[in-house]
């Protein structure tokens, strides 16, 4: 048996565990497959598609250079600032709750507490909380910010906690030794090592935020949102066309902006 | 740019040496995101005088969930369970297709750069496109039900698993498919015995880290008709039923909880 051989049988094998995790993947799937009706499909169903393309490809130019307050243009700034206004808020909220839940800073229990709570935040639906503000704010864009903000909560908190059970806290030992207060050790040894990362991840956030901004909409709070459901409603595909084809320039260009900054922040 | 409006500072040095220091853009960024943040909040007329008042409707809704009907849970179980199909199904097929798709989009397996750009861009738009938007197509052109959330699920799992695992394909060791080439294998095979191996680890975390996020967006996706769960929160929303509402969270969160914990602990064992 030569070198590579051995190698090759010496090491681990876990066949057995493979197969059984494949099996059950396999008996989800074929269990799932039942939520598929076929028969169920609407007959006029690739008519519809072809009026749909149609309409995409012949989109309403009057509406997307429209420059009054029904226009695309207009809507596309008003979720771009709910989608703004909201990350900040979020990302304000998200960092207390942070350190609450990062095990290194608090004890056990109280960070056990604090995950669970953000669990339940991540986890209620976008339309709940739009639903829940609306009835706070009456319908508008100010819903719209207070349910982006809440919403990016959960996922903004966790991603910070992962940057902060990072932290290098053999500085603060340094910083002691050099008789920093604790003002200077949060200052110039914590805020320096967490910023560029919560920055970025906030930046990710709005990125994502934009996208939720512009469903929102659905349950009166503001943004692109109603127009381009209403479209949909009443077939009005060229209308719907033209909200769409803003709506992904718009959201590429952000996407390509927050990539540049985010590597720019990640290469320091 | 910002370097050559505001000059730099000049420090001397002992030795007589002329040192520059970059300016910081510091205040400059913080500046542009207050006036940002200004125009915002003429936008979108935010008002924290509101807050402050109406607060306790917010909570008052929180408070109507406790204790949530028990009794309702057989008439969640139903929904809850095609939200968690359609949202397997979804990711499974999704999956399955982002890896021929994020093939074709990897400029250093396909040489030919029409078809990379051209997927690229078509993965794009398949990304920004909200899925709620293409949950409604899918139920004008498939008809109302589960079926539809799925079509949704499954152009949302390809754009999202096909984007990532093209960013790793292109990142991977070439060296050893350039060996396998030189031996005679076809570009599709070594692409098999040579990056594969690489990002399959990946790829399968991906896979399941998107179907925990589409677990949670199939919920919201019946609010289209296109059935799940979302159906029924629409609807006792509307009849404010409060307990009810509180029972279908409370169910949603479990589900979601259980089935992050079961990803979470695959994940870590694949990285």
């Amino acid at each position: 048996m030569d070198l590579v051989q051995k190698q090759l049988y010496s090491s681990p094998r876990n066949y057995r565990y493979i197969i059984v995790v494949i099996a059950i993947t396999m008996i989800l799937f074929i269990w799932s497959l039942s939520t598929v009706h076929l028969d169920e499909m609407v007959e006029n169903g690739w008519s519809v598609a072809v009026n749909i393309l149609s309409g995409l490809v012949h989109p309403d130019l009057d509406l997307l250079f429209d420059l009054t307050r029904q226009g695309v243009l207009y809507l596309l700034v008003e979720t771009l600032a709910i989608g703004f206004l909201g990350t900040i808020i979020g990302a304000c909220l998200a960092v207390p709750l942070a350190f609450l839940s990062a095990s290194n800073v608090v004890p056990k229990p109280i960070s056990f507490v604090t995950r669970l709570l953000l669990i339940m935040i991540r986890t209620i639906p976008a339309i709940v909380y739009g639903l829940m503000f609306v009835r706070v704010t009456g319908p508008g864009p100010f819903a719209g910010v207070l349910t982006i903000g809440f919403l990016s909560i959960g996922m903004l908190a966790k991603l910070f906690v992962d940057a902060i059970e990072d932290l290098d806290t053999s500085i603060f030992e340094s910083m002691n030794s050099l008789g920093c207060t604790t003002f200077e050790k949060i200052r110039y040894g914590i805020v320096p090592q967490l910023l560029s990362s919560f920055l970025s991840i906030a930046i990710y956030r709005f990125d994502m935020n934009l996208r939720e901004a512009s469903v929102l909409g659905l349950v009166g709070a503001g943004g692109i949102g109603a127009p381009l459901i209403f479209g949909m409603n009443a077939y009005r595909w060229n209308e719907v066309g033209s909200i769409l084809i803003g709506l992904v320039v718009l959201i590429l260009i952000v996407e390509l902006f927050s990539n540049h900054i985010r590597s720019r922040l990640v290469r320091g | 740019m910002y370097n050559k409006i505001i000059p730099s500072k000049k420090w001397t040095l002992p030795n007589g040496k002329v040192v520059e220091e970059k300016r910081s853009k510091t205040p400059f960024i913080f500046f542009v995101l207050i006036v940002a943040t200004w125009f915002s909040v003429q936008l979108t007329n935010f008002d924290m005088q509101t807050i402050i008042s109406e607060a306790r409707q917010f909570w008052i809704i929180f408070a109507d969930m406790i204790p949530p009907t028990w009794s309702y849970l057989p008439e969640v179980w139903q929904p809850l369970m095609d939200t968690i199909k359609m949202s397997l199904l979804g990711s499974i097929i999704g999956s399955i297709v982002a890896i021929p798709v994020a093939y074709l989009a990897s400029s250093n397996i396909v040489l030919f750069k029409p078809i990379v750009v051209l997927t690229k861009v078509f993965l794009s738009i398949l990304r920004t496109l909200p899925t709620l938007v293409s949950a409604l197509i899918a139920t004008l052109i498939f008809g109302l039900g589960t079926f539809a959330g799925t079509v949704a699920i499954f152009l949302f799992t390809v754009s999202y698993v096909g984007k990532l695992l093209y960013e790793q394909i292109e990142d991977a060791d070439m060296k050893p498919f350039e060996a396998m080439e030189s031996i005679g294998m076809t570009r599709r095979q070594a692409f098999r015995y040579a990056i594969f191996p690489q990002v399959l680890p990946n790829f399968l975390s991906t896979s399941l880290f998107c179907f925990e996020g589409n677990v949670r967006y199939a919920a919201i996706l019946g609010y289209v008709g296109a059935g799940g769960i979302g159906l029924l929160l629409d609807e006792n929303i509307g009849w404010r039923d409060y307990t009810n509402v509180g029972m279908i969270l409370f169910m949603l969160i479990l589900t979601v909880y259980i089935i992050e914990t079961i990803s979470e602990h695959f994940r870590k064992k694949l990285i």
